[in-house]
């Protein structure tokens, strides 16, 4: 199951000078930490549609997120919500599709090429729910075992780690079949599908469980590209 | 365009229902195809290759197409579709994506509460599993504060992304009904005891295309209950040709 408030609950907060200059004309506004990998995706697609947003920083540690006035914009008290001029919403992987859809003809094209293809449009949604059920609980995990507990002093559970990173395992190698066929998890094009990734698969890479990325070489190559694309370089400042 | 009926595999499993939902709220016709995952029939060779690699159920086949994951299938349903039967999906932009945030809250919020209930409470027993009942309770707990906020959020509109019944409010009710039919005490009243949740239940359950799922999906649950002792895994051949002659002439009839 997913690790819920744990993993965002314990990132440090940001210090003041990480806020961007508020533009007037800016509707956009992320409330969220840009250390949790869920406010890092709406931040990727933010950056990939070189869109200008104000981050209001939630300070995770202090339980911000779990008090008014953030319980207002998500009663579930997760990082990140999200303003666009009237439209309030919360959930990383709704944003990311909002912004995709909104912002279709600016930046880079998150969508597939022929996105009004409703049978192309499910083959990256499939992508997404793969994400989200299939890679996400047990990435997460890892990151929880290996990241967070070493930062607030507490031992990685390798027996944990171990059982987690055989099921990781298993995903991995259906993705290296798929990415044996097509060079992004949707087809040819960069998607929302690759981007849903990245911010957990940066924290992975710095743990020992790098290895099952770099043991299946078409999964590293991937890595490799979708964590030098300007956007992801961004995220991780 | 006379492509061949659509094929949807399914098994015993709420997410089945949801796509079944999503094909009769679309009056769309399509076969059956009964995968007793169970029995280890989502992880055979053929299965893999060539309907899920991740070894699970419901597929759908629409012509050469092939789509997995529940979510998948019925958005794919609502869009190609979206001019028969009932419209699932809203074309504004800023209403779709209400629509996506309450699908991302069920996968997040709700469904690993709920999911859980049921492995424990249903799947299990049929596999002659013990339930862990220390699991039940706290997931019993944890869905009872995110129903506080379903309770408010239906307070506010008949459904969960605004006045229309869309794939938002369509996801929840197979898991939901599985939920209703659990002896286990608490977990009917956590749906009872809000009165804004029964009605957007109540609502939902009395939709012709849910009427239509229940039987067909009732019916499935009660064949496989009389084929397989959750013990008697020996001749998984013979029991699936029993099933799946059963099954066809199910979805005949219906």
């Amino acid at each position: 199951q997913h690790q819920t408030h744990h993993i965002e609950s314990l990132f440090l907060s940001q210090s003041s000078n990480s806020f961007l200059v508020p533009k007037l004309m800016a509707g956009i506004k992320v409330f969220g930490n840009a250390t949790s990998p869920s406010t890092r995706r709406v931040l990727l697609a933010l950056h990939e549609k070189n869109l200008d947003f104000e981050l209001v920083n939630i300070d995770l540690k202090d339980g911000e997120h779990k008090k008014e006035p953030f319980l207002s914009r998500n009663p579930f008290g997760k990082v990140p919500a999200f303003e666009d001029g009237d439209l309030k919403l919360f959930e990383s992987r709704a944003i990311t599709q909002y912004i995709a859809h909104r912002y279709e003809s600016q930046g880079t094209n998150l969508l597939p090429a022929d996105s009004k293809n409703p049978a192309h449009y499910a083959i990256m949604a499939i992508g997404m729910e793969v994400e989200a059920h299939q890679f996400d609980p047990v990435a997460s995990k890892l990151v929880w075992e290996q990241v967070i507990k070493n930062f607030v002093g507490l031992t990685t559970d390798q027996a944990i780690v171990a059982e987690e990173e055989a099921k990781l395992a298993k995903v991995l190698d259906v993705y290296e079949a798929r990415l044996k066929e097509f060079k992004y998890l949707a087809g040819e094009t960069f998607t929302l599908t690759d981007l849903h990734h990245i911010p957990v698969v940066q924290y992975l890479l710095g743990t020992p469980t790098k290895k099952l990325f770099t043991e299946r070489p078409r999964v590293n190559e991937w890595v490799a590209e979708v964590t030098k694309r300007p956007a992801s370089q961004k995220i991780l400042k | 365009m006379e492509d061949q009926k659509m094929k949807l595999h399914c098994g015993f499993i709420f997410s089945n229902w949801t796509a079944m939902f999503g094909l009769h709220e679309k009056s769309l016709d399509f076969e059956l195809v009964f995968v007793d995952w169970v029995a280890g029939e989502a992880r055979t060779k053929t299965f893999l290759s060539n309907l899920n690699p991740f070894g699970q159920v419901p597929v759908l086949e629409d012509g050469d197409l092939k789509l997995f994951e529940s979510k998948a299938i019925t958005r794919y349903l609502a869009e190609q579709y979206k001019d028969v039967g009932t419209d699932l999906l809203p074309n504004d932009a800023k209403e779709r994506a209400i629509v996506s945030m309450w699908m991302e809250i069920d996968t997040n919020q709700f469904l690993p509460l709920a999911s859980t209930l049921i492995r424990e409470l249903v799947t299990k027993p049929y596999q002659g599993l013990a339930t862990d009942f220390t699991s039940v309770q706290e997931n019993k707990e944890k869905l009872s504060e995110v129903l506080n906020i379903y309770e408010a959020r239906l307070g506010e509109s008949c459904y969960l992304a605004g006045e229309s019944f869309t794939l938002a409010d369509l996801h929840h009710l197979p898991p939901i009904h599985y939920m209703l039919k659990m002896e286990e005490e608490g977990v009917k009243d956590l749906i009872y005891s809000r009165p804004n949740v029964t009605a957007w239940v109540e609502k939902m359950q009395s939709r012709p295309a849910w009427l239509k799922t229940v039987i067909k999906g009732d019916h499935i649950f009660e064949l496989m209950k009389q084929h397989r002792m959750p013990m008697q895994l020996d001749s998984p051949c013979q029991e699936m040709t029993g099933l799946a002659q059963k099954t066809a002439m199910v979805t005949e009839n219906t």
